[in-house]
């Protein structure tokens, strides 16, 4: 392997790294909510400079490689998506420490009087984000693609959970601090995977040369 | 298979995010040309359309066949011995290969490598190809074309005031600049450039690019050059060659976003061999 082409390994390693990371801090925020475990969010808090930190690595050996090596192609194509990958993967980090705060927060109040599924949505949110990293180390873009079709799924889970806290902070006005800050979760949640999403579109466009963001490639038909 | 025009991005079902070559009637084409030297087949099969004020730019390895190609455009390869030709070359629709090669060279000029003025003033490098042309007509005085041809070449402010000197006394990117005047005197219809900046320097460089932007406005220009962000920088299309075989041609953006032959993907991120 010629040296540029170690320096395009170790930027995909690198993100494949900070996939990981931020992978584990989405479980164990999820997780640090429905078990109530505080040592589960505090991880995800410590985790979050780890993350910047390897943000910042991200940037600096894109620019590096556009400075030295001027790529074109499928290089191109992975620096392009690195620096965005890296974008969307450090917001998850912090969507996780924001998820994990609010756990805490939560940990130290009442349960609510009925138990609210959040077991749906996380599990979706979680698999999205496993899968647009899957896809990543793949290439896959029919793996991304299922990725993008998930997202509705996300939203309508997010919508019958506000729906369900809202008609119980009108039965009893009592929960409303609490029912809030779940419906705040399940907004963190779905925002998590707005940004597997996000992934996933860019590793379509790393794979197969295609923007499919925003379905520009559906207005591009008309 | 060599693509005979530039193409949409065909890697998937899903359509090219740019939008598809205009169809238009092309400057010239090339059809199924081989090129012999002796026994040794340099050019195999090469269909190759360059659409009217475009800007065309060939790539390659060296010894891919490019620069060979490009002399074939304009019947130079022809005062090689033991050489041949198959296929068709047009302009216009015409065959070139049948017609009278003097006035072939007048309609599609070449500036090459290294710069080559005459060991002349720089008022004769300009002039000699419109007079022994029979160009110059009573309405153009000599000075008028050396002046305008100048101008074309962004070379005039530069020269202005030192017309009769030796055409040796300007510098590299200079007489480039001036070789590509001389072309463009005989207002040729199609101007061929073999690697014109490889012997320049990076602000040379940028004026002859800035150049071929405006001259493509008055004619179609074909460059072969080893630089590939040159090629980015400047080409409308752009073809792949190697080994004596075009194996991809497509609009410059596709090409060095996401080009769909492997070969050209491996040469253009330096992966190749």
């Amino acid at each position: 392997m010629r040296p540029f082409e170690e320096d395009f390994k170790s930027l995909n390693d690198t993100l494949l790294s900070m996939g990981s990371l931020v992978a584990h801090s989405v479980q164990r925020s999820v997780l640090s909510l429905v078990e109530k475990n505080e040592d589960y969010a505090h991880q995800v808090i410590r985790d979050e400079s780890r993350v910047d930190q390897i943000e910042i690595k991200v940037d600096d050996m894109v620019t590096s490689l556009i400075v030295r090596e001027q790529p074109v192609a499928r290089d191109m194509r992975l620096v392009v998506a690195a620096i965005k990958i890296a974008t969307d993967l450090e917001r998850m980090g912090d969507l996780a420490v924001h998820i994990a705060e609010r756990a805490l927060s939560l940990m130290v109040q009442p349960p609510l009087p009925e138990s609210i599924n959040f077991a749906d949505l996380a599990n979706l949110v979680e698999s999205m984000v496993l899968g647009s990293l899957d896809s990543f180390i793949k290439r896959d873009p029919q793996t991304a693609r299922g990725i993008l079709a998930a997202d509705d799924a996300v939203d309508k889970s997010r919508n019958d959970i506000q729906h369900r806290l809202i008609e119980l902070m009108q039965r009893d006005p009592a929960t409303v601090t609490r029912a809030l800050e779940y419906i705040i979760v399940a907004r963190k949640l779905e925002r998590i995977g707005d940004h597997a999403t996000n992934i996933a579109e860019d590793v379509i466009f790393l794979a197969q040369g295609i923007d499919v963001r925003h379905r520009v490639a559906e207005v591009a038909q008309v | 298979m060599a693509m005979n025009q530039p193409q949409p991005t065909s890697m998937t079902s899903e359509p090219s995010q740019t939008p598809a070559p205009q169809a238009v009637t092309p400057k010239m084409r090339a059809s199924n040309v081989s090129f012999y030297y002796g026994k040794f087949r340099a050019l195999h099969d090469i269909s190759l359309e360059f659409a009217t004020n475009k800007v065309t730019a060939l790539i390659g390895p060296s010894g891919c066949g490019k620069s060979t190609f490009l002399r074939n455009l304009n019947r130079i390869n022809e005062t090689l011995r033991d050489t041949r030709i198959e296929g068709e070359i047009t302009l216009d629709g015409q065959n070139i290969l049948d017609k009278d090669v003097t006035e072939i060279r007048r309609r599609i000029g070449m500036v090459f490598q290294r710069p080559n003025p005459f060991p002349k003033s720089i008022f004769e490098n300009i002039i000699y190809g419109p007079r022994i042309n029979g160009m110059l007509r009573r309405r153009q005085s000599a000075a008028e074309l050396v002046e305008k041809s100048l101008r074309r070449a962004a070379l005039w402010d530069e020269v202005k005031d030192k017309l009769h000197d030796s055409a040796y006394a300007l510098s590299g990117g200079q007489q480039q600049r001036l070789c590509i005047a001389r072309a463009l005197a005989v207002d040729p219809e199609v101007l061929l450039l073999d690697e014109p900046c490889s012997a320049l320097d990076p602000i040379a460089t940028a004026k002859i690019e800035d150049l071929l932007v405006t001259i493509k406005e008055q004619c179609t220009i074909v460059i072969v050059t080893h630089n590939m962000q040159q090629a980015a920088r400047v080409a409308d299309t752009t073809g792949f060659f190697l080994l004596g075989k075009l194996i991809e041609h497509d609009k410059t953006d596709v090409i060095f976003k996401n080009p769909s032959k492997k070969e050209t993907e491996d040469y253009i991120t330096g992966r190749f061999g």
